[in-house]
């Protein structure tokens, strides 16, 4: 480091006393070098997001062994591989568009109870009577705006009412089953809209409709996050929300958009999820909280905020939806699926946090010593 | 937590060290005899060789001082001395036998104690719990907690400290209470060597004497202590021998602390001659024009109260008082991260939503804020998005943010600020202090401030950076930006303000400009009329 600052800041007397001497400027600006040209996607900005995804690619690819191997008939028709690939998708759409939403709140420095309620309400909302007699834009626009509302409610409680987000969104998630279960009479109230039905049964290029919405739902988070300026709040607010404050960020505001955004979200989920069961009733959407924190802290979202990448929770719900699949084609019980998901929750952050640690420490060194 | 780790030495039973005297020197400390050498001790991050070949020598009961500029290697070695860092090559050689420390608790249980330079309190945990955490005296498993608590009383009484609770949360204490609490967890250990990681940089004047009064008792009872600092005069006051590191490395060791020539210590530390002095003042200083920032009758009970000021386009007004003196929550409040209680602040001439940070900014206020951990910097974001945090809405275009646009701005902070490493896409975590405090100042010399709120802007920077700084800040306002500037160091207030503003208890007694006071006025002035018990040390 010595060269930097004696190079570079050559109109002042460099006086190096005969004890020092400098590191050998060829190598440090080697080293520099590497950390910032070609290897900068894996070693600088967002090269942590990067590796870690590598990781969780990885883990998918063992779950696919594993289906090979226990099902080696299957595997072997491909015609098969490709339809079970699209059945994986498609279960990951719904809950993949509500931890897009869920992502950012985590990294915001937040969590969202709530989401499964909201998408069970939204649906509900859209397909009463008088809702459906305005149409499929008029459901389309019911959920979502049921969505963002919701939404909006626990960003105002949270922000400007101090509740604690768990608090704020649990009340939510009871007060919002509650209303859905209101609104339906505890009923399971039928979809007949035709358009609504076909968004789960249309199929572009081969390609259900739902993994397209997943495919754009995740591309407008990622460029939310990675790109605008509404990302760099988010990263933070929740990384730290007094720098924030101290450096002009409204933090109040921009949680309550979080949320807001979050329910919307759950909106977009509600209507996927009512045209694939034509129906909507108070209880669907069962533990999608779970699911979409699950996935997310898998991906890498750190739960006190600040960190996460899109891809990475998406790579966490396929995860999860192939574990389902793997299951399934096995013939296995759910019983038996929900013990494995919550051991592989345990492991995956285990993994990252102490051998992704060790790992990338002994990249970097290696790469000091060979050179 | 396991009892028996890795540590060669044993180190000393904890358990029946509960009932002793506070600090009880080991029975077998000899004054004089080396307790601690170094020899070529390297580490390594990704990318950075933080230590290349380090020197050191420390004896029993003296005060070892580590000179260096920022991200020479200081607070690396005393991880490493402390088993945080493992060393890749090189040997720690602990009273006579070759050691490698496995974890904090393998070193503290062989007797080095530390302060680290970020204060590394768990906020949520009262004061008691924190200062004995990880050695909570138990009894059948249980804490004992009303020990504890007269125990931390103790420590914290003999550290001049009585009035803190040993039941207050951490998180409700100022910067300096956090750092006493440090201290007496250091103190709560049976140390042979106590390390201190520039700890007097959040300390005011009294209380550094405070610390010396202790430092030399520890060092009469035959402890060790590693003493850093980047004031050159306390080094003078407290230290015995230094070991100046450079890049990494040793470049000299074991120089007499009082009679090695300033000149000859800076040289060593820096390769280059600097001249510690404060950029001129320009001669027809502010004949400005209306005032930019007017605070009138500022309160908020029991931190200050009935304050104006007025700052115009160009000045440098530096306020001095000690910690506690309400200085950093006036600037707070002028900023609008506080709700005053009565009172205006204008910029401009125009009058500010009062307790809005985002009206602030939106006129043209800037805050580098006391704490940079927790109130300046995101740590694990690249250097370059932290320099940009207040303004990189403005460079962004429809809401798409600009990161190469960003990048060069910051690059171009970086330089003027002599940030090392350079590179801006390095994760702030990775700097040293000094330059996480670099980039927290420098943050507000981009985009269009009109007025700079500094608290303690040099912080843990080096004395080549600050003169950097300095030369920055006023090169600022010669462009017409004002500055409002807090400082413990009363020569950094004489000798960059324009006019001084001297506040004790919440009260601004004395406005003049600085050309007109002196350093021991305004000791007098700062002092006068508070129980200073320890500053006579
Ligand atoms: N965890 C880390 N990862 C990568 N680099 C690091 C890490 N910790 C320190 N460094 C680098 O090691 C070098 C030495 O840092 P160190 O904190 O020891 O400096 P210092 O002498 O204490 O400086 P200061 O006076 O500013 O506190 C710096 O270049 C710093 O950027
Ligand atoms: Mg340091």
């Amino acid at each position: 480091m010595s060269d930097v600052t004696d190079t570079s800041t050559p109109e002042r007397p460099a006086q190096l006393p005969a004890q020092s001497p400098p590191v050998d400027p060829a190598e440090t600006a080697a080293a520099e070098q590497r950390a910032g040209g070609r290897l900068s996607w894996w070693r600088g900005e967002g090269g942590e997001g990067a590796r870690r995804n590598l990781w969780l690619i990885g883990v998918l690819v063992a779950l696919i062994v594993i289906g090979v191997i226990t099902r080696p008939d299957l595997y072997g028709d491909s015609s098969w591989v490709w339809s079970n690939i699209l059945v994986i998708l498609k279960l990951a759409s719904v809950v993949g568009v509500v931890t897009v939403g869920m992502t950012f709140v985590i990294i915001g420095g937040g969590i969202d109870l709530s989401v499964g309620a909201i998408v069970a309400l939204a649906g509900v909302w859209a397909t009463t009577v008088a809702t459906q007699s305005y149409g499929a834009g008029g459901m389309i626009f019911c959920a979502l705006a049921v969505g963002l509302c919701v939404g909006l409610v626990n960003g105002v409680l949270i922000s400007y009412g101090r509740l604690v987000p768990f608090i704020a969104t649990l009340a939510m998630l009871v007060a919002a089953r509650g209303l859905a279960a209101e609104l339906s009479d505890k009923q399971t109230q039928v979809s007949d809209n035709a358009t609504i039905n076909g968004i789960a049964s249309t199929n572009l290029f081969g390609i259900p409709l739902l993994v397209y919405i997943l495919a754009a739902v995740v591309l407008a988070g990622w460029v939310l996050l990675n790109r605008t300026t509404f990302g760099r709040r988010t990263v933070a607010v929740g990384g730290n929300p007094e720098a924030a404050r101290l450096a002009g960020i409204d933090v109040k505001r921009h949680t309550v958009l979080l949320y807001a955004l979050s329910g919307l979200c759950c909106g977009i989920a509600a209507i996927m999820l009512t045209a694939q069961a034509t129906s909507a009733q108070a209880a669907m959407a069962n533990l999608y909280e779970l699911d979409a924190i699950a996935a997310a802290i898998i991906g890498g979202t750190l739960l006190s905020g600040g960190r996460g990448t899109i891809i990475g929770s998406l790579l966490g719900v396929i995860i999860f939806s192939t574990i389902t699949n793997l299951f399934a084609i096995n013939g296995l019980t759910t019983e038996a699926q929900n013990m494995v998901k919550g051991g592989i929750i345990v492991a995956a952050v285990l993994v990252q946090q102490v051998q992704f640690r060790s790992l990338t420490q002994f990249l970097g060194r290696n790469r000091l010593t060979t050179n | 937590m396991t009892e028996r780790e890795a540590s060669p030495t044993g180190g000393s039973a904890e358990g029946g060290s509960v009932d002793a005297p506070l600090v009880e020197a080991p029975a077998d400390a000899v004054a004089g005899e080396v307790v601690l050498r170094l020899t070529d001790v390297v580490k390594t991050f990704p990318g950075v060789r933080a230590l290349d070949g380090v020197q050191l020598e420390v004896r029993a009961g003296e005060v070892h001082c580590l000179l260096g500029q920022n991200g020479a290697g200081k607070s690396t070695l005393i991880k490493v001395l402390s088993g945080v860092h493992r060393p890749d090559a090189g040997q720690v050689e602990w009273r006579g036998d070759p050691v490698t420390f496995a974890n904090p608790q393998a070193a503290m249980r062989a007797g080095i104690a530390t302060i680290y330079q970020e204060l590394d309190l768990v906020e949520d945990l009262s004061v008691g719990e924190n200062a004995f955490l990880g050695h909570e005296p138990r009894r059948f498993g249980f804490v004992r907690r009303g020990h504890m608590a007269r125990r931390t009383r103790q420590i914290l009484g003999r550290l001049g400290h009585a009035e803190i609770p040993p039941n207050r949360m951490v998180r409700a204490l100022p910067a300096a209470g956090k750092q006493v609490v440090s201290m007496a967890r250091a103190l709560s250990h049976e140390a042979r060597l106590i390390i201190m990681d520039e700890p007097s940089a959040v300390l005011a004047h009294d209380e550094v004497g405070n610390l010396f009064r202790i430092i030399r008792e520890l060092t009469a009872q035959g402890i060790a202590v590693i003493y850093i600092s980047h004031r050159l005069e306390e080094i003078r006051e407290i230290g015995d021998r230094v070991t100046v590191l450079k890049d990494g490395r040793t470049t000299a060791a074991n120089l007499p602390a009082r009679d090695t020539p300033t000149r000859d210590l800076v040289n060593r530390m820096t390769g280059r001659t600097i001249e510690y002095v404060f950029p001129e003042r320009p001669v027809a200083a502010t004949t400005a024009d209306a005032d930019l920032l007017e605070v009138e009758g500022l309160t908020r009970a029991g931190e200050f109260a009935d304050v104006s000021l007025r700052v115009r386009p160009g000045e440098i007004v530096g306020i001095a008082g000690l910690v506690g003196s309400g200085r950093s929550e006036l600037l707070e409040t002028i900023y609008g991260a506080r709700r005053p209680e009565a009172g205006t602040v204008r910029m401009a001439g125009r009058a500010l939503r009062p307790g809005s940070v985002g009206a602030a900014v939106r006129a043209g206020m800037g805050m580098a804020p006391e704490e940079r951990k927790s109130q300046a910097l995101l740590l694990g974001e690249p250097i370059y998005r932290n320099v940009t945090l207040a303004t990189f809405a403005r460079y962004a275009r429809a809401g798409f943010t600009d990161t190469g646009r960003e990048r060069a701005e910051a690059d171009r902070v970086a330089e003027s600020l002599e940030l090392r490493p350079r590179d801006v896409r390095r994760p702030v975590r990775t700097l040293s202090g000094g330059n996480q405090q670099k980039v927290v100042v420098g943050r507000w010399l981009l985009g269009d401030t009109r007025l700079l709120l500094l608290d303690e802007p040099t912080r843990g920077v080096d004395v080549g950076a600050r003169a950097e700084l300095y030369q920055v800040i006023r090169t600022l306002a010669e462009r017409g930006v004002g500055v409002l500037l807090v400082s413990s160091e009363v020569p950094e207030v004489l000798g960059l303000a324009d006019r001084v503003l001297v506040m004790r208890e919440g009260r601004v007694v004395r406005e003049a400009p600085a050309g007109e006071l002196d350093e021991n006025t305004v000791l007098d002035l700062v002092m006068a009329g508070s129980l200073m018990e320890g500053a006579a040390a």
